[in-house]
């Protein structure tokens, strides 16, 4: 089948039971929350829109591109869900598109689904939707370069996610899965980043109404910008802390009983470990990762142009 | 392309296909969780949560070792948890010496790398069970029964109905765009076609948006004919579920069997 897996579906097995958990709990609140919101605020008519949208998602997500060498780019899509459909509408229908992975065709654990819909369905649609809201009003370029960059940071978002959930869980050594998860999704998140602005572009030319005022798209409140801004600057900040200097991490998690042995960091895999290009302190380290950002949002700007221009 | 494309379903009339959906959902659920409850190194209890798979494979009679071959999906993640072979504190098994750094594995470390993976891999088999014996509305079905609010299991019956058709329209923009465009370079001609990444990006991208459009559109349609037919904003069915005592027998048997690999893992 076309369809390839995405490094972020977790198995089952591979997070405590206490992590899935909590991650349940955080899942079925915001959900639950979704679901009153969306019954105001829906007809009957918006019920089987929501399922095709669920079903154009999932198959959004076969539309790939090469890039070189047998590797391809694709859309993991909760931003642009959100974006075009609302936030909490987006949200349940990444919901719905997480739990058929997960059923269907064992992409994805049961126990850990909460924590698959935490990570590729809630933080996603809030950053996309979010950080999107932010610009709602602002011109057709600034819109698609808000979006490029809203798509990458969810990306980073869930995988920063992702990894922070596999470390509480003694599955896996703090500095290594968060550079290895934000790594790989900094690429992947590029190519997430391109699809939406394209789609979205696509989609501003075609059907502007869509997207407009009075459309569902512009139907969330200015919450949404605090909360998608927010979420970023947790990414901001704390990726790069947690993997130049885990220890302060290890021991918030430590005194709050989530790591049970103290890790003494035997880091036999990587000895003297340092980013070249990041600093030893933390604020150095935040800083490094405050000039990525503004460096992949001028570059998704004047990608977004580029692709204006041409088109 | 047919609608049961994506289905892991397989056919049967064994006494596990004829088992009452809600029971298989819920003893899948409750086989996960007593393998995430089971500590490190039980061996004991996870040779009998494999002998439980073993044993419910014959039953389904789909063949002893059907779960065994299709069981290595979940494995390329365990890429994830490689780490603690050498993160974990504990008496050195073996090291070796890779480009620049000393790789050292404790026996702690592989303890907790193989039962990482044996949980991974035993909750997955239970799974790919449950799917290969239940056609995938019942399961949606029973998830609402399972007190699973309506508006999610109806979206997922939406998004189950309509899969095959959306991906047909990818089928058809991904042929269509093959043979006009965007392919990488084919070494045959020695030449460049398919322009550059970012041009390729922004096809693809175009392609998403018109099969978003040609989505919403459709769902207009759909809603249309249903509301034809006298949808009334919920779905029906003419399978109501029915509980027989070999249900509650069977489900019972389960969770017992279940308490027994928590006591033989704690020995």
């Amino acid at each position: 089948m076309l369809y390839s897996p995405a490094p972020l579906h977790i198995p089952d097995g591979f997070l405590s039971l206490v992590i899935s958990i909590i991650c349940w709990v955080i899942t079925v609140l915001t959900l639950s929350i979704a679901i009153s919101r969306t019954n105001e605020s829906l007809g009957e008519k918006q019920v089987p829109l929501m399922g095709i949208m669920a079903a154009f998602t999932f198959a959004a997500q076969m539309i790939n591109f090469p890039v070189a060498g047998g590797t391809s780019g694709h859309l993991l899509g909760g931003a642009l869900a959100a974006i075009v459909l609302g936030p909490w509408a987006g949200m349940l229908v990444m919901t719905a598109v997480i739990a058929v992975q997960a059923l269907l065709i064992q992409d994805g654990g049961l126990l850990v689904m909460g924590a698959n819909i935490l990570n590729m369905g809630l933080i996603t649609a809030a950053i996309g939707y979010g950080l999107y809201r932010g610009v709602l009003g602002g011109s057709r370029s600034t819109k698609l370069a808000v979006a490029g960059v809203a798509a990458w940071l969810s990306v980073m978002a869930g995988a920063l996610a992702t990894a922070l959930q596999l470390w509480l869980s003694g599955t896996s050594n703090l500095q290594t899965v968060v550079l290895a998860m934000l790594g790989v999704h900094a690429v992947i998140g590029i190519g997430e980043a391109l699809i939406t602005v394209a789609a979205l572009g696509f989609i501003l030319r075609t059907r502007p109404d869509l997207l407009g005022e009075g459309s569902a798209s512009a139907g969330g409140g200015r919450g949404w910008v605090v909360a998608g801004v927010l979420i970023s600057l947790i990414v901001v900040f704390l990726s790069p802390f947690a993997s130049a200097s885990p220890d302060g991490l290890e021991r918030v998690a430590e005194n709050l009983g989530f790591l049970d042995r103290a890790q003494p960091a035997p880091y036999e895999i990587i000895p003297d470990y340092t980013v070249p290009f990041l600093g030893e302190t933390a604020l150095s380290t935040i800083v490094a990762g405050v000039i990525g950002l503004i460096v992949v949002g001028i570059i998704v700007v004047l990608l977004g142009q580029r692709m204006k221009a041409k088109s | 392309m047919h609608s049961d494309a994506f289905d892991r379903y397989h056919h049967g009339h064994s006494p596990i296909h004829s088992l009452d959906p809600r029971v298989k959902v819920l003893v899948t659920l409750a086989f996960i969780i007593s393998n995430a409850l089971l500590p490190d190194g039980a061996w004991i209890a996870f040779a009998l949560a494999w002998l439980f798979i073993l044993v419910a494979n014959i039953f389904s009679q789909l063949g002893i070792g059907f779960t065994f071959r299709r069981s290595f999906i979940a494995l390329p993640f365990a890429l994830a948890a490689i780490t603690v072979l050498f993160s974990i504190p504990g008496q050195p098994v073996s090291s070796f010496h890779f480009l620049m750094w000393n790789f050292t594995i404790t026996d702690a470390g592989l303890l907790r790398f193989v039962s990482i993976v044996v949980r991974s891999w035993l909750s997955v088999q239970m799974a790919i069970l449950l799917v290969a014996t239940t056609e995938f509305p019942k399961i949606v079905h029973a998830l609402n029964h399972l007190r699973v609010p309506t508006i999610i299991t109806v979206i997922i019956s939406f998004l189950y109905r309509y899969l095959f058709v959306l991906v047909d329209e990818v089928l058809r923009l991904l042929r269509a765009r093959q043979a006009r465009s965007a392919a990488l370079a084919v070494a045959a001609a020695g030449k460049s076609t398919g322009g550059n990444v970012m041009w390729r990006a922004r096809i693809a991208g175009h392609m998403a948006g018109q099969l978003f459009l040609r989505s919403y559109e459709r769902s207009d349609r759909i809603y249309n004919a249903m509301l034809s037919r006298g949808y009334k904003g919920e779905l029906m069915t003419i399978h109501p579920h029915h509980f027989h005592a070999s249900d509650r027998w069977i489900g019972a048997a389960s969770i017992f069997g279940f308490i027994i690999m928590q006591i033989a893992g704690r020995l």
